[in-house]
């Protein structure tokens, strides 16, 4: 018994806003895939515009590399500016 | 719509970790009320209970349709039949959101269905009941459901991440379910004496059923603590079904139908419902697969996926005719 292959869905909830992740679907092919997203995912008018995308085809970061990748951003508080402070007398910057 | 308590019956219990400090961090983030996520470290019972518990979920979604979609052609207008399809539909959806959730822990969909089909998972014993009246349906929504919704709300802070989200997706909806049940009994307790008396005899169906949808008395439930420590449960057994009784005893009586439990009563100092015995030894019963519809939802449900299975091999053989074609173009 073959399966149809996994696929990752996004979703546009309206004009304006990016595209989301909201869950995945089966299908044998991407206009399949579409159609049952959109079956499963805007049944409510979640969306204005999906996204699908083969999961095989997805690289993502692992649990392992999150120190690596991450924590080295966390000792740089100075890229915020709430890391300034200013004087009194300057109220908007 | 449906009942997860009932997995606790077959989980294992204690963690089986023996890396500690991998297991410690994992706490950590359960501690801070942080979601795991599919990529992370887990213990391999925090695994397996979640996979077996979102999959029993799942499959209840599923074999759910089958109890309420026998009134689809029978629906007493062209509304009703509209809003049962959908909810109906909203069935399906919700056990494919759960199958996904399911998936992000390393078990592919095609096996967790070849476990309910052969009976090494089991769905919830609610749906092993029969439909026989139309306000059946309505009693469904109303209880069955509303029973879900105090079972479920909680799970959509569940610390497995993807299970929560597909809880809050489906707790959405699940609302909707309720209403148009209650609307469905309030109408026919309204209605005609034989609709009254329909209704009633409805409830009379589904309330004990329903408040045994919470699972076990926690005094029996020997797997609690362990889920809870995990963040996969929140209440225990008993709280849930207490609130759903203190919930749902006032809405009978604003329709006028009575709930069939002769010890049903208000408890001033508690400041809820004290109820009767629940017989345990039916719950038992249909669960071991001695319940009215049991062997007819798994004779359905494997007879679909049988005749399912040519258009689903078509598909495949169309996307591959389909990919071929676009090669040759391309080249």
């Amino acid at each position: 018994m073959s399966a149809w292959p996994l696929w990752e869905v996004f979703v546009r909830a309206r004009r304006g806003v990016s595209h989301v992740h909201a869950g995945t679907v089966h299908a044998p092919d991407a206009e399949i895939a579409l159609q049952n997203a959109r079956d499963l995912f805007t049944r409510r008018s979640e969306g204005v515009s999906l996204w699908v995308v083969r999961s095989s085809d997805i690289t993502a970061s692992s649990g392992d590399d999150r120190a690596s990748l991450f924590e080295p951003a966390e000792d740089k508080t100075f890229r915020h500016p709430s890391d300034f402070e200013l004087p009194d007398a300057v109220s908007h910057m | 719509m449906a009942y997860v308590t009932e997995t606790e019956a077959e989980s294992p219990a204690e963690s089986d970790s023996n890396d500690s400090e991998l297991d410690a961090q994992f706490l950590a983030l359960i501690d801070a009320d942080e979601r795991i996520e599919p990529t992370d470290w887990m213990p391999e019972r925090y695994r397996s209970t979640l996979i077996r518990q979102i999959a029993q979920h799942a499959h209840s979604e599923i074999i759910g349709m089958q109890p309420e979609g026998a009134w689809l052609t029978r629906a007493p207008s062209l509304r009703r039949k509209a809003i049962l399809t959908a909810k109906v539909q909203d069935e399906a959806g919700h056990g494919l959101y759960l199958y996904g959730a399911a998936e992000t822990l390393g078990i592919d969909r095609a096996e967790l269905l070849d476990r309910l089909h052969t009976g090494r998972q089991k769905y919830s014993s609610i749906f092993n009941y029969p439909t026989p009246t139309w306000a059946d349906i309505g009693a469904i929504g109303w209880l069955v459901d509303g029973a879900a919704i105090m079972n479920q709300v909680p799970l959509c802070r569940c610390s497995y991440g993807p299970y929560a989200r597909a809880m809050i997706r489906i707790c959405k909806e699940e609302s909707f379910h309720q209403r148009q049940g209650f609307q469905i009994m309030m109408t026919l307790a309204e209605g005609s004496p034989d609709q009254h008396h329909m209704a009633q005899e409805a409830l009379n169906r589904w309330w004990w059923p329903s408040i045994m949808m919470f699972g076990p008395s926690d005094a029996a439930s020997i797997h609690s603590s362990q889920n809870m420590r995990w963040g996969i449960k929140r209440f225990s057994n008993d709280e849930l079904r207490q609130r759903f009784i203190d919930a749902t005893v006032p809405q009978a009586e604003l329709i006028g139908l009575a709930i069939p439990d002769p010890d049903l009563k208000w408890n001033d100092e508690r400041g809820s419902y004290d109820y009767g015995e629940i017989d345990w030894e039916e719950f038992n019963r249909v669960i071991a697969g001695d319940g009215p519809c049991n062997a007819e939802r798994m004779e359905r449900r494997v007879t679909a996926h049988e005749e399912g299975s040519w258009v689903r091999e078509a598909a495949l053989a169309h996307a591959e005719k389909e990919r071929v074609r676009r090669e040759e173009v391309a080249a």
